[in-house]
């Protein structure tokens, strides 16, 4: 091959590369112009008062989102009152107590808990997690709120401790050796120093682990119950946005006010992990900048 | 003194039990269904098909469908997910557009899977006409694989050193052909580990299989892409909520949870054993 034809061929696939990169933003912006086309035929039939105000969600007639949002809410942040401390003190132990044996041993175990099928996690919280809460506190089924957090916070355990972990590592060998020179001890040193210098780092892990929490339908879609109610508390049944549109989407005649409404709440959810995603990133950056 | 030393055991202790709190819901997720789940796995469980209203009978179409799911997965999302990787790592400059195109791929990750099950529907299945069918569900699971390819890929190929590049380049060969030849076969154990974890990710999503193409029940093994599908996971949310008998095929269920998790496990085992041999190679 003579070298006009090689250089021919080294801008051609220089473009294709270019093409595939445009590509992930051509989808981004496809996803964000489907939800949004279609939720503003859904505001022409359905006021957005009614759609942020009601208090139900009942296809044909009644659309809010609110009972949708306060289940997903509840479920979200009942997960992260559980996952954020187990996750954080694991990190804490794996990073600068655990013998370097054993952290070689449970990192890889707590990667195995990530690769594990959400629908594997609802289908333990109908077979062992429910009966095992309506035992507990007495009540005919464990498909409720509670339950969804538990398994959510299992779900979400893996991110939060693999990235504090990383924060916690990147905190200057430096700092802990000037605390342990003023004479603080290993724990004034791990609790006063170090974790506070990791501090955005851990919060980046928690909105992560959030933003999985939100987004994530099968658990939640098999383990909650499906009352499409605002719940009065986490023994309440709730229903999440992700679970609505897995549950009606399949059965929704095409372009309905129904079908928009699905994407109209989609929309919602959207919005939401891309605030959580735009903080998360702003507290990584600021983390990179504080060590460079 | 002694004040300390009791707050230091209790912190010693508090630290040691979250730790054990996280393997111990792994050791129970995973202890519960084995110990049910391998009582129903049989030859004849892995290799006929359902009968008398999924009471009975094994679960192979469905087990063939999320194979077949997965490599459709595979030969879009991988082509795609590397060359956008080659593109950031070795051609893009920082710029704006880079900037851009690395802002959405964060993104794209963080964009819940029914959300891709909904744009599935809307451009596979409604708008290019591939119905509901394996086609479109394993395009779907494509689209939702493509940031994590790019980024591990991106990842692997940071790691080929720059020396390597420079030295063939600098005896003339153009810059693809530095890739091909140099770049890509030095990073390809590191961008198989990727290519790895993320089908093994892929394999076990429903959420965006729901309305793209999986079927609860389809008679008999098509090869044809258009045609929809049966999928372990979706196997396994129908018959712990969807059946009619519910208590009646729990050990079906409970063999199905079991495949689908050991299916996940073996991928991610080949995925470690890659980058294992892989370092090993390196030192």
């Amino acid at each position: 091959m003579n070298t006009k034809s090689r250089e021919r061929i080294d801008r051609l696939f220089k473009f294709i590369f270019k093409g595939t990169g445009l590509i992930t933003i051509a989808l981004l912006a496809g996803i964000f112009i489907m939800l949004f086309s279609n939720s503003i035929l859904f505001f022409f039939k359905v006021s957005p008062i009614d759609f942020f105000t009601g208090s139900q969600w009942d296809p044909e007639t009644k659309y809010s989102i609110i009972p949708l949002l306060v289940s997903t809410s509840f479920v979200a942040f009942g997960s992260m009152l559980i996952a954020v401390p187990l996750g954080i003190l694991t990190a804490a132990y794996l990073s600068e107590l655990a013998p370097k044996k054993l952290q070689m041993f449970l990192k890889p175990i707590i990667e195995m808990l990530a690769a594990i099928p959400s629908v594997a996690i609802g289908f333990l919280g109908i077979v062992l997690v429910g009966p095992g809460l309506a035992q507990v506190f007495g009540i005919q089924n464990g498909l409720n709120a509670l339950n969804g957090s538990i398994l959510l916070a299992i779900m979400a355990l893996p991110t939060i401790v693999t990235i504090s972990e990383d924060a916690i590592n990147a905190v200057p060998k430096s700092h802990r050796e000037a605390s342990l020179a003023l004479g603080a001890n290993k724990w004034e040193t791990l609790f006063k120093v170090t974790i506070p210098a990791a501090f955005p780092g851990l919060i980046a892990a928690v909105l992560l682990g959030l933003g999985r929490a939100l987004g994530e339908t099968m658990t939640v879609l098999m383990a909650t119950g499906n009352a499409a109610a605002i719940p009065k508390g986490f023994l309440d049944s709730v229903r999440t946005i992700t679970a609505t549109i897995a549950i009606e989407m399949g059965e929704v005649p095409y372009q309905t006010t129904h079908y928009f409404a699905l994407f109209a709440i989609a929309a919602i959810l959207f919005l939401i992990s891309l605030i959580i995603n735009f903080i998360g990133e702003y507290f990584s950056n600021r983390l990179r900048k504080f060590h460079s | 003194m002694n004040i300390k030393k009791i707050k230091n055991t209790a912190n010693w202790i508090v630290l040691c039990c979250s730790t054990l709190t996280v393997c111990l819901f792994l050791s129970i997720i995973l202890w519960d269904i084995f110990s049910k789940g391998f009582s129903s796995l049989s030859w004849n469980f892995i290799s006929s098909f359902p009968r008398n209203g999924m009471t009975k009978g094994g679960i192979l179409p469905a087990i063939i469908g999320t194979v077949l799911l997965t490599f459709i997965t595979t030969l879009f999302a991988v082509p795609f997910g590397v060359a956008c990787a080659i593109y950031l790592n070795e051609y893009a400059k920082p710029s704006l557009l880079t900037n851009i195109i690395r802002a959405s791929i964060r993104n794209l990750a963080g964009i819940p899977s029914i959300i891709y099950g909904l744009f599935g529907l809307a451009l596979f299945v409604q708008a290019l006409h591939f119905g509901t069918s394996i086609l479109s569900a394993g395009l779907t699971l494509g689209l939702l694989s493509l940031p994590y390819i790019i980024t591990t890929t991106e990842e692997a190929l940071k790691r080929v050193p720059n020396s390597l590049r420079e030295a063939t380049l600098a005896l003339g060969v153009t810059q693809v052909e530095t890739i091909k030849d140099v770049v890509l076969p030095k990073a390809l154990p590191g961008i198989l580990t990727g290519v790895i974890l993320t089908l093994s990710r892929a394999a076990g999503e429903t959420a965006p299989i729901l309305f793209t193409g999986v079927a609860f029940y389809i008679n008999g093994v098509s090869a044809s892409a258009n045609q929809e599908f049966m999928a372990l996971p979706y196997h396994l949310y129908m018959l712990s909520t969807q059946h009619n008998a519910i208590e009646q095929v729990r050990p079906l269920a409970y063999g199905t949870a079991t495949v689908l998790i050991l299916l996940v496990f073996l991928l991610n085992i080949i995925a470690f054993y890659v980058r294992f041999k892989n370092r090993t190679q390196e030192l």
